[in-house]
């Protein structure tokens, strides 16, 4: 068995040890975090075995699955992967620790009695929602991803509808009715893509590296990249099959909304990367101007609406689709500085997401209430949560010295330097990022505290904790982000072959030894 | 050498001759190389920056010992700075370039940028000001802060100020330079909201962050634009390979650059949250928003000369800009009442000033550092001052209720005064030399900009008389309960340090340390002849600041002030309280359409958008009304039922090896 393997196993039997054996909710959850936190050390032990620039695909395993479909059940990761594995296993141990008392608190919002079995099934099924991340995350042979991709709607489906707040059941299936239908449309394309692969080598075959070195009929390409996309753009959402993202988010627990929004939906742009890209590289490629222009659309469209949110944890769901605007727009460009920034942004979106998230689930758990309007003035009994809810703010507008910068400006270079009029609209983005930010922060944390949070209590030990590890990698990778450059530059100079697109070159490039 | 030439004495020609022949510096030396204390200059960043995450993350517990530590930490930087400077000196003018790469950075595809350092005497200029000045203003703090329970969290964000603005300054690559810019803005929103309680601060903050932002768009495609056209954003690289750019290119990269310039010091048209950042606490307005932030703008143009040098188009915008910001500032701080916001009023026209000097080319880089060193000192005094008589009068700001303030705090009026020959243009203080030769440059060049420059000395002579007067002389107008009081040492002896840069600054530029001479080989230097003879023109330029100071001293300090402003101005005061309705300007071109645009969208997403996808689902399957019966059941097992199907045909699927 390999460390891939370990991986998965380790939160799929979490899941069910926290799941069915009966135990008090504080064991319960303390079980949770430590399957979690093995299975991050299990990640880690995966980075190092990693070997940046080597195989595009290393750590592999492969199993026999259907031999009469050609279908296999194969694992292994590639720079993007890694990148997103070690996402995944960081934020959910430290959600855990912050949302401890999620369900409780949900309860409480709405008006439902304490049941104790709630606990064992909340984290039970975010331990399996990690178990399919990252199976999808590692997944080498298409059926296999596809498989997961609908499967993992499940947990996210039961974690909304179940254990939400406000209009949970209406936000639920409305997020399940979206995806479904990508995955529908996703379904259709991967049967085409089974039989041409069929058709082309004689056998057929969905396992990723044998399809990225066949070439299919253009035509034939179009409509598969298509079916694909829309599966991916309804996940990372994309203007204009947006709307179950803020009413998800508005409805789920902060825990529930971090692990979907900040990782599981980065599904979708690593779905194109790994997919759509190296697979479909000439329908990518005139399908380009179009998801450029959805981009920037809905990097203006998801700022202007989460300026004018009442409700925060909808507030932070349209800055993310504003975020997922330049994650797709860094990938279509075709630019190694694009394509490296959308895959650093999405570690950067998970971070910050999460910090969002984490702080504003810590002011629900004093109000019990998610409304704007409600906070005002906390600067004053909550400071340092004040300052929390800043820096999560300051990484979400991407400030230098925050890993979010560093992603944030090389897509919007690697766009400039592809079509500059995209790259110059883009980068106005930045300036509604900081209005809907500070607005914000002014609206809840600044003035005159008000009557109802004048006694609020300041941040307690553990959900210090839970913030300060996400506050550290933020930091470090802004200024040292090599760890991760490392790894995903040899990963996008991959993908840029597979497509066959080439960096311009600069226009007055100097004689003397200046070009690399 | 006669007074009436000596800011002549500032340009490199010790031999009597033209200075045509500036040496410019072409060799870079690692810093391994020039040994000595230059391999620590990190050093000089690292410090406060130490500082600032101590006092942030120990919290609390710091409250007693950490404003010590935020202020040892700046002085330590100052005293490194001093031995770099000495070492800097020693060195043969053409290698005073010496560069510390740290680390690889950012890189992707053929992008890279270190992160690199790079002292040369412009940056060292800059490092001397910001940690010398800075100091000053930490230990000054000390008292004026005493009171306030958060005092520890002030120091921290002091300590992240002058960290980021020593970064933005010895930054060698753009990307680097963008750091600290948009650190520096950091803690100017920390700062200037720093009584967050404050409504009036926290929008203050915001809008100041937001308004550079603004400009920090144009840095960052300024920075784009360069590599593409250059593939590289390292100074040397990008100033080497510019003459090959055509010409449009260097235009917009300059004007691009210029937004940047602009939105961080309060040029024209991103001027107007200069006013309103006085909301923060005094020394916050001296440090940051009088003698270093606020003049990064003016680096950032002086240090792009190679660029600006090759467009004609780029440079007389600068120099436009630089005219219109130096008589709008003037102009808003003849009228303003508030002692703080007259003073901002005064830091944009001088900006303005250093702006006009820049535009000028290779014939005014030079006097542009020299103001900006001179006014660094000035005007931190000025505004130190300025907090001193706050201090002692319970936070009044506004001067109607000042008056006769030179009685009870005469340490503080010495040092105000001091500031007030540093600005006025009287001889022989700092103006006398530095913004004469703005002047004189100026009217080599754009004789238009030279005689507005000289008109705007008169109107700062004016102002600065008023302020002078309004507070100190005449007769006293404060409130019965007040009782100004002078302020401690540690407040004031800061200040009188900050008076002797005031008044000797100038000199000591000219005939000690010929600054010009210094900075040439950095920013290049070509004269230029005035088109009035030298002694008619001194002459002028001190009959008009007499002028103006006669007219100010009759208006403000033989008349009685009245404590109410009146109302029977002319439109001209009318329009300079209301800041020459920047504000206005700006929230109905950009606040209203974009809250309306905000409140359609909302409207648009929730009715239109939603209902569309939802009208498309009901097309191809009704799931729009099943979605709306979902309380009643029949959509939950719609899609669970479609779920299932699709998850039964997986498992079809994967079992059917078996079969």
């Amino acid at each position: 068995m390999g460390i891939l393997s370990l991986l998965i196993l380790v939160p799929l039997i979490g899941s069910a040890v926290v799941a069915f054996v009966p135990a008090s909710p504080t064991r319960s959850k303390q079980l949770a975090l430590a399957f979690t936190v093995v299975t991050f050390v299990v990640a880690v032990v995966a980075y190092l075995q990693f070997s940046p620039g080597g195989e595009q695909f290393q750590l592999v395993e492969s199993y026999q699955w259907i031999p009469a479909l050609g279908v296999t059940f194969s694992l292994g990761v590639d720079g993007l992967g890694l990148v997103l594995v070690f996402l995944a296993t960081l934020l959910t141990p430290l959600v855990i620790l912050a949302g401890w008392n999620d369900v409780e608190d949900a309860q409480a919002q709405n008006g439902d009695s304490q049941s104790e079995g709630q606990v064992r099934g909340y984290f039970g099924l975010m331990l399996l929602l990690l178990a399919m991340t990252l199976t999808l995350f590692t997944a080498l042979d298409v059926f296999l991803f596809y498989f997961l991709f609908e499967a993992v709607l499940i947990p996210v489906y039961f974690m909304i509808g179940r254990y939400g707040v406000g209009r949970r059941s209406y936000a639920a299936v409305k997020f399940l009715v979206f995806s479904l239908s990508g995955g529908l449309v996703m379904l259709a394309g991967l049967a085409v893509l089974w039989y041409v692969s069929a058709q082309i080598t004689g056998e057929p075959t969905l396992y990723l590296p044998e399809l990225i070195d066949i070439d299919i009929d253009p035509t034939v390409q179009t409509w598969i990249f298509w079916a694909f996309f829309i599966a991916f753009a309804i996940k990372a959402p994309l203007w204009p099959v947006t709307t179950w993202l803020p009413d998800a988010a508005g409805s789920s627990t902060p825990g529930t909304a971090i692990l979907l929004i900040g990782v599981l939906d980065k599904l979708g742009s690593f779905g194109m990367l790994r997919f759509c890209l190296p697979l479909f590289p000439d329908a990518a490629e005139s399908a380009a101007p179009v998801i450029i222009v959805l981009s920037l659309i809905s990097i203006f469209y998801g700022g202007l609406i989460a300026i004018g949110q009442t409700d925060m944890k909808r507030m932070i769901g349209y800055i993310s689709i504003s975020h997922f605007g330049f994650i797709i727009l860094g990938i279509f460009v075709f630019t190694s500085e694009g394509q490296v920034g959308s895959s650093f942004y999405m570690l950067g979106h998970g971070l910050s997401t999460a910090l969002l998230f984490m702080v504003v689930g810590y002011m629900i758990a004093r109000r019990k209430t998610s409304t704007i309007a409600e906070y005002h003035g906390l600067s004053t009994p909550t400071p340092l949560l004040a300052g929390m809810l800043l820096f999560a703010g300051l990484t979400a507008l991407a400030l230098p010295g925050m890993s979010t910068f560093i992603s944030e400006f090389l897509v919007l270079l690697g766009s400039f330097t592809r079509v500059p009029w995209v790259g110059a609209v883009a980068t106005l983005g930045i300036i509604l990022a900081a209005v809907y930010i500070l607005l914000f922060y002014q609206n809840t944390m600044t003035g005159k505290v008000t009557e109802k949070n004048k006694n609020l209590k300041d941040l307690n030990l553990r959900e210090r904790v839970a913030l300060a590890p996400l506050v550290v990698v933020v930091v470090v990778l802004g200024f040292y982000p090599a760890p991760v450059l490392n790894v995903l530059n040899p990963y996008v100079d991959d993908v840029m072959a597979q497509v066959g697109a080439t960096d311009p070159p600069p226009t007055v490039p100097l004689a003397t030894g200046v070009q690399p | 050498m006669s007074i009436l030439t000596a800011a002549q004495a500032v340009l490199p020609m010790s031999d009597g001759a033209p200075a045509e022949n500036v040496e410019p510096i072409t060799a870079t030396i690692t810093a391994a190389q020039a040994g000595g204390a230059f391999p620590l200059m990190w050093l000089l960043f690292a410090l406060p920056a130490v500082g600032a995450a101590v006092l942030l993350i120990v919290g609390r517990r710091s409250d007693r010992w950490g404003y010590l530590l935020a202020c040892a930490l700046p002085i330590g930087s100052f005293i490194l700075a001093c031995i770099l400077l000495a070492q800097m000196m020693a060195l043969p003018e053409a290698d005073r370039q010496v560069t510390l790469e740290l680390w690889n950075w950012t890189f992707a595809g053929s992008f890279d940028a270190a992160f690199a350092l790079r002292l040369d005497p412009l940056s060292i200029s800059f490092v001397m000001l910001i940690t010398g000045v800075g100091s000053l203003i930490h230990i000054y703090s000390i008292g004026y802060m005493a009171e306030d329970p958060k005092r520890r969290l002030f120091f921290a964000y002091l300590n992240l100020f002058v960290a980021a603005m020593l970064l933005l300054v010895l930054a060698d690559n753009y990307l680097l330079v963008y750091v600290g810019w948009e650190g520096v803005g950091l803690a100017s929103y920390l700062l200037v909201g720093f009584w967050q309680y404050k409504d009036s601060a926290a929008v203050a903050a915001k809008k100041a962050f937001v308004m550079n932002r603004v400009g920090d768009v144009g840095l960052s495609l300024a920075i784009m634009l360069m590599f593409l056209t250059f593939g590289t954003v390292t100074f040397s690289d990008v100033f080497e390979a510019a003459p090959e750019a055509s010409e449009t290119t260097l235009t917009i990269i300059g004007l691009l650059l210029l937004l940047a310039a602009v939105g961080k010091s309060a040029q024209f048209p991103l001027q107007a949250w200069l006013l309103d950042a006085m909301e923060g606490p005094t020394p916050v307005s001296a440090l940051i928003h009088a003698a270093t932030m606020v003049t990064a703008g003016v680096y950032l143009v002086v240090r792009s000369n190679a660029i600006f040098d090759l467009s004609t188009t780029a440079i007389s915008v600068v120099l436009a800009i630089g005219v219109i910001t130096m008589t709008m500032g003037a102009w808003i701080a003849c009228a303003q009442d508030e002692i703080k916001k007259s003073l901002a009023g005064s830091t944009m026209s001088q900006i303005g000033y250093m702006f006009l000097g820049a535009g000028l080319g290779p014939a005014g880089y030079v006097f542009a550092i020299f103001h900006l060193l001179m006014h660094g000192m000035f005007k931190a005094d000025l505004f130190l001052s300025a907090g001193s008589v706050m201090h002692g009068n319970d936070d009044q700001k506004n001067m109607r209720l000042y008056g006769g303030l030179r009685v009870a705090m005469k340490v503080t009026m010495v040092a105000f005064f001091c500031g007030f020959l540093g600005i006025s243009g009287l001889p022989p203080f700092d103006s006398w030399f530095s913004k004469d030769g703005i002047i004189d440059a100026a009217l080599g060049v754009n004789v238009f900009a030279g005689l507005v420059a000289l008109g705007v000395a008169g109107m700062t002579a004016f102002y600065m008389t008023r302020m002078l007067a309004m507070t100190f002389f005449g007769s006293p107008r404060w409130a019965e309960d007040q009782h100004p009081h002078e302020s401690p040492p540690v407040m004031t002896v800061p200040m009188l340090i900050l008076s002797i840069g005031a008044l000797f600054g100038g000199l000591f530029f000219v005939y000690v340390a010929p600054i010009g001479e210094w900075l040439a080989p950095v920013t290049g230097y070509e004269e230029s002849t005035p088109v009035i003879p030298e002694i008619p023109l001194k002459l002028t330029s001190l009959a008009i600041a007499i002028i103006g100071i006669a007219l100010g001293w009759r208006k403000y300090a033989t008349k009685d002030v009245p404590r109410v402003a009146p109302t029977n101005v002319t439109i001209l005061t009318t329009a300079g309280r209301h800041e020459l309705y920047g504000n206005a300007f700006n929230e109905s071109l950009f606040m209203r359409p974009g809250q309306y645009l905000t409140r359609w969208l909302v409207w648009f997403d929730n009715r239109s958008l939603d209902g569309l996808v939802r009208g498309i689902a009901t097309g191809i399957g009704d799931l729009g009304g099943k979605l709306r019966l979902w309380e009643t059941g029949y959509a939950r097992s719609y899609a669970l039922s479609m779920l299932g199907g699709a998850l039964l045909l997986g498992v079809v699927v994967a079992t059917a090896r078996w079969f």
